[in-house]
């Protein structure tokens, strides 16, 4: 094995172990699925990860720091530099098809893509219910439970759900 | 355009300005985070309740980002820039140190002997203060954020990027609820024009210049705090015309904060948001 590939799997068995970290308070989506992970790489053997914090406030980061650590410490590597950056700055529409996919399974409405234009009040009150797909809602709040989360209710079903807001 | 500044090669003449600019920016988040974050659990109805919380961890966040980048500039680390420092030593303006309560309120106040100062805002609180001084802040602070994305001093600037979303949620709600409360009932519009009275003079506090005001500027790091607030003048005007709120021109600012000249209201502030801290600050949280 050449030594490009060599760092290339293990390059590849770091991205694997960031697979496995979840947002803790939503734990269906990996930091992968979730946009955070900025890079991984390998520094004189050590294995860094830099990490783009979602909202600065966020209590989880801590422990999803932790967590990558550990995950990739576990995946052979003695050596773990987590790098918090806010170049380029995190946004919702980084959260890949698969984190909206699993967002919506968890009942959390995906957040509309924003394509870098400021978030609106418009753009919010357009969500579709997870539960029913019904177009049908009402923007309760536009904070909610946690920072990342605002509070519609469904019409449809009659029930209130919460969407991953767009930042 | 010249070339950005980072930890390595910032100007040592420049230091002192960065490290006052970046205390101005810290201790007015995390004040107007623990003011904001008084409101916890008594709103007065549940979706101010749950904004007020969000906008306070939201600033807690900033603040602590804050912090960081006064540590990386050799400052001590951020829980003891938070919780070890005295009053005197906070460069917030006064705008952000006040209490949520009207100045007038009766000096007394039930005492259900576990936590005097919730015992006095449920008592006395006035929402109509807080909400009025959120809605004058978010707007000088989007103004001062939107002015540092494009700093010299590229740390900053980069988490003023960061911030930018963020902060798109406070200026929704503090623009739709003015219009609510403008356009509610008399009691609302009393409320708030009351309150804007009480606050104008400590809010022009916010833009009080500082020795460093215009070498920040020179070196493109910052804004003159007079650019800033015309700036802000020119945002909230037209807001603040459409609520019903005239603007006194003759009023005196509230200066002093920025050289760490406070008023009460901050250490009583202070006693509070410091005091778990202080009890044991070895511990490991």
């Amino acid at each position: 094995m050449t030594e490009t590939t060599d760092n290339q799997t293990q390059i590849d068995a770091i991205w694997n172990a960031l697979q496995t970290v979840t947002d803790p308070e939503i734990p269906v989506i990996s930091v992968v699925e979730l946009g955070i992970i900025q890079d991984a790489y390998l520094d004189n053997g050590n294995a860094t990860v830099e990490m783009c914090p979602t909202f600065a406030g966020c209590p989880a980061l801590d422990v999803m720091r932790d967590n990558i650590r550990h995950a990739v410490r576990a995946a052979g590597f003695d050596a773990v530099d987590v790098k918090v950056v806010y170049d380029p700055p995190w946004t919702t529409d980084r959260i890949t098809d698969e984190g909206r996919r699993k967002l919506k399974e968890f009942g959390l409405a995906p957040p509309t893509q924003c394509g870098g234009s400021p978030v609106t009040e418009a753009l919010i009150k357009d969500t579709a219910c997870p539960f029913c797909d019904s177009k049908d809602t009402n923007l309760e709040s536009i904070f909610g439970p946690t920072l990342c989360r605002a509070i519609h209710y469904c019409n449809s079903c009659q029930q209130s759900f919460e969407q991953f807001k767009p930042v | 355009m010249s070339d950005l500044f980072n930890l390595k090669n910032l100007p040592t003449d420049l230091k002192p300005a960065v490290v006052d600019l970046l205390y101005r920016l810290a201790d007015d988040s995390i004040l107007i985070g623990h003011r904001n974050s008084e409101w916890t659990g008594i709103g007065p109805i549940l979706e101010e309740d749950i904004a007020f919380s969000s906008m306070a961890q939201d600033k807690m966040g900033h603040a602590a980002a804050y912090y960081t980048l006064l540590h990386e500039l050799g400052e001590q680390d951020p829980d003891t820039l938070a919780f070890m420092r005295d009053a005197h030593d906070f460069r917030c303006c006064q705008f952000v140190a006040l209490g949520n309560i009207a100045p007038d309120a009766p000096a007394e106040s039930p005492d259900n002997c576990n936590n005097p100062t919730r015992d006095r805002l449920m008592a006395h609180g006035d929402w109509a203060i807080s909400f009025v001084r959120q809605f004058l802040f978010v707007q000088a602070d989007v103004v001062r954020n939107s002015a540092l994305e494009s700093s010299r001093y590229d740390p900053l600037a980069s988490l003023c990027r960061k911030i930018r979303g963020e902060l798109r949620y406070h200026t929704m709600h503090a623009e739709s609820t003015l219009r609510h409360l403008a356009h509610g009932t008399d009691d609302s519009r009393d409320r708030i024009k009351k309150s804007f009275v009480y606050l104008w003079p400590y809010a022009l506090g916010l833009f009080e210049a500082t020795a460093h005001d215009q070498a920040l500027a020179d070196a493109c790091i910052c804004p003159t705090q007079a650019d800033l607030q015309r700036e802000w003048r020119a945002r909230i005007d037209p807001m603040l015309a459409d609520a019903g709120l005239t603007i006194d021109e003759s009023v005196q600012p509230k200066f002093g904060g920025r050289t760490g000249k406070h008023e009460q209201a901050l250490v009583d502030a202070l006693a509070d948001m410091q005091k778990v801290y202080r009890l044991e600050p070895t511990a490991t949280w």
